[in-house]
This record gives structure tokens, sequence and C-alpha cells, in this order.
């Protein structure tokens, strides 16, 4: 709900569209209010769009207003990399959004062949 | 409008309310409520107030944006690049509070959105979101198999055509500008309104011409 | 007491299998419009008092298997009031005497 845009230092995207990245395998315990679902941690995909940069949700959720921002991705995937069954097209796709924080950029020659 | 399903009081839980005795969140609700009046966080006002502005909210409004995109080529290329200022700008519908990505169906493309996570879902254009986006088998189901669960909705996609998944994770609410039937070329807007539904615009749905 | 080193947690549920979708909806009833409408009056203020995030992350709190078995704004009005207790805003001893009156009226 909070305004976007890419503000002030610290929140110039690191990724521009088209770059391939892999989202962090974490998984973290104890208390957390995590936006990357558990299905695609650990996938590599193609970055869709910068969509700006927001503050950062994990840290909003436990009251801290004053969270930074974050630049904030959306990110497309082959679904037949994503599900070891997939059942569709072979060309089906998920787009999620993901914060920077998550991502890293893919091993070469790792073309969405993840994990 | 969209309440004519037989399964009218199918929640996404099982048991509790309906029309009976007040329960246990009910009044949990209302102790909550009148706890924060008394303390003067808000008044009843403010809650009348909100709550109708909330109602005022309905799929009509995406329908107009719908319309309006295929009718308008320019609109619908600013709806797409950037699809909250093209709203808020051109359609007179106020307080868009969320960025909103336009994703457009083609011949080759069917996009269709779900939220794993929660319920994310664009009330301001869309008014809230009906039981069944809520619901567990949609939120579970929806992202490894789309095509399954569309087939549940009655919408079954060519299998050449590529089926994408938006998972509203995070600050971007979704709207999906359907394909435009054949045989509605040169229709006004008011009354290609009429034929975009809900479900046409969250993607489970196509739109059809209706006589 | 919530699991919170349950890896998966019991929100983030997309590529499980929770059974057929029924495309239905129900008339929304006024007690979830009051819910929805204290969330909106808290969150939009300029001096927030709960935010989504915090309303999503007391709904993750909620022990699994009563998030799985209460509905969509009985999870909301759940985490509503144990955030504002944990915030200081209500008092846990008011709440529940409020609550008691409540049922005793009925």
């Amino acid at each position: 709900m909070t305004g976007g845009g890419i503000t002030g230092s610290g929140t110039e995207p690191r990724f521009n569209p088209g770059d391939a990245v892999t989202v962090s395998a974490r998984f973290p315990t104890g208390r957390r209010h995590l936006r990357t679902p558990f299905y695609i941690r650990g996938k590599t995909g193609e970055v869709e769009r910068v969509c700006g940069a927001y503050k950062n949700p994990e840290d909003l959720a436990f009251g801290n207003y004053d969270a930074a921002r974050v630049p904030l991705y959306r990110v497309r995937f082959d679904q037949r990399h994503v599900w070891d069954d997939y059942a569709g097209n072979p060309a089906d796709t998920i787009d999620i959004e993901i914060y920077e924080h998550w991502l890293e950029p893919a091993a070469t020659g790792d073309p969405g062949d993840a994990a | 409008m969209p309440h004519d399903d037989p399964h009218a009081h199918d929640h996404d839980h099982a048991p509790i309310e309906a029309d009976g005795p007040q329960g246990y969140y009910q009044h949990l609700a209302a102790a909550t409520r009148s706890l924060l009046i008394e303390k003067g966080v808000f008044s009843a006002g403010d809650m009348r107030a909100i709550i109708e502005k909330i109602d005022e909210r309905s799929p009509a409004l995406g329908a107009k944006i719908v319309a309006r995109a295929w009718t308008d080529a320019g609109f619908r290329e600013r709806l797409l690049a950037e699809g909250k200022k093209a709203i808020e700008a051109e359609m007179d519908i106020d307080a868009v509070a969320a960025d909103i990505v336009v994703v457009e169906n083609t011949a080759d493309v069917h996009n269709v959105v779900v939220c794993t996570l929660c319920s994310c879902y664009p009330v301001f254009i869309l008014g809230r979101p009906p039981d069944w986006y809520k619901s567990y088998a949609y939120r579970s189901r929806a992202v490894r198999d789309p095509r399954g669960v569309l087939r549940e909705f009655g919408t079954e996609i060519d299998p050449a055509r590529e089926v994408r998944v938006h998972d509203s994770t995070a600050d971007m609410r979704y709207l999906v500008l359907p394909m435009q039937p054949e045989g509605t070329e040169g229709w006004p807007e008011d009354k290609l309104v009429e034929i975009v539904t809900r479900d046409t615009m969250v993607g489970t749905a196509e739109v059809r011409a209706a006589g | 007491m919530p699991d919170y080193d349950n890896i998966r947690q019991q929100h983030d549920m997309g590529g499980l299998d929770k059974g057929p979708v029924v495309p239905s909806a129900h008339e929304i009833e006024l007690w979830e419009k009051q819910v929805e409408a204290i969330m909106r009056l808290l969150s939009m203020r300029k001096d927030r008092i709960v935010t989504v995030d915090e309303l999503r992350r007391g709904i993750e709190e909620l022990p699994p298997e009563l998030y799985d078995t209460i509905g969509y704004y009985e999870r909301w009005i759940m985490s509503l009031s144990n955030i504002l207790v944990e915030k200081g805003v209500l008092d846990r001893a008011e709440l529940d005497a409020r609550v008691q009156e409540l049922e005793a009226a009925e």
C-alpha cells in the first residue's frame, strides 16, 4: 500500500529486465514474515521488470515503519522448471514479485535449471 | 450479480456463523470495535464512511477500464505501461491505493492471477475478492495446475496458448485485460462494459459476447 | 503457542493440493465489513497503528490448526486483536471482559 518509486540512495536496482536471477534457497526460522513463497526458493528465472523500491515487509510486519526501501522485481519462471511434474504447455510461465535481497545472479550456463 | 451461484453460502472454511447466534469471533470483533471507539482511536462515523467507500468499489470499475482499453488504443498502451497512472489520470477513479500491473490476454497468452500467501486483490478497482479467490484450494493449486483450476471454472485454454500465472506476493495489484470477443468490434463502451465480468479480469474466465 | 520453527509456514501453500475450487461467493456480513473497516482505519492513519504487513504476520502466527479451520475475517480479527494487545493499544483483560459481556448479553 506504500508508494513506489526508486528514491534516495541504497535503492538503485542491482538487476535489469532480462537478467537471469536465482531466488535464494534460504529457509529462515523463528519469528518471521516472508513474501518469497516456499515453492520458488532456489529456482532460476528472468527479471521481467523493476517495480520500484518498497519498504521491506519483513520489517514492516514487526512494526518497524522506518524500514529501508528495497528494490522489487517481477521475475518470470518457466513452469516446467518450477515443478518437476508440470503438466501444462512447456511454454507456460509464472511471474512472481520478489524483493532484491532474495535474488542472486544466476550461475552462468544455468538458464532456468533449478534444483 | 456475482452471487448467482448455487453454493452461495460455501465459505472458504467449514462451519460456524451463517445466520445463527453470534459466535466468539463476532463478539471479539464487536469488543475490539467498541473499545477502539471508546478510546477515541476512531469514531462510529469513521467506520460507516469507510464501509460505504469500500461498498462503492465493484467489478463495474474494472469493466470500465477494460472497455476503454478496447476502444482507445492510446489508453490501452498507457494502461499497460503504467496501470495506476493511466487509471487515475484518465478514468476518474480515485484513490487507487496500490500500483496496478495490467496484463494483457492475447491469442498467444492467457493470464491468471492468484495470491498464494494471503489474498492480495485490487479491491479499489474490482471490489472485495470473491470467496473462491481466498480459498485454500485456489491459493494452493492455481500456481501448479492453472489449466486444471481454470477447467473448474469451465474455462478451457487452448493447449497451444501459454498460460501465465501471476503470484501477487508483494506491492503490485493485478488486472487482467481480457481479449475482446470477435463480433464486438465497434460496440460502444457502455455496451462493452456489460460483457466484462469480474472473473475475466482475474483470468479465470474469458469474455463472451452475450446476444 | 505458534510453531515458529516450522520451516514451511501454514499460509505458504502455493503448489500444495487443497482440493477442488468451488467458484462460489457469499454475501459479506456486516461484522465482516466492520473487521475490514477497523483494519483500514488503523492502517490508513498517518501514525499507522497497524500495517497490512503486521496483520498478515499476525495471521501467520496463528496456530496452524486454527489457521486451517477458521474463516477469512475470523483470521483477521484474531490477528488484529492480538497485535493491538501486543502494541498496548488494547489491554488483554479489558478485551476479554468485553467479549464476556457481549456473550452474556446474548
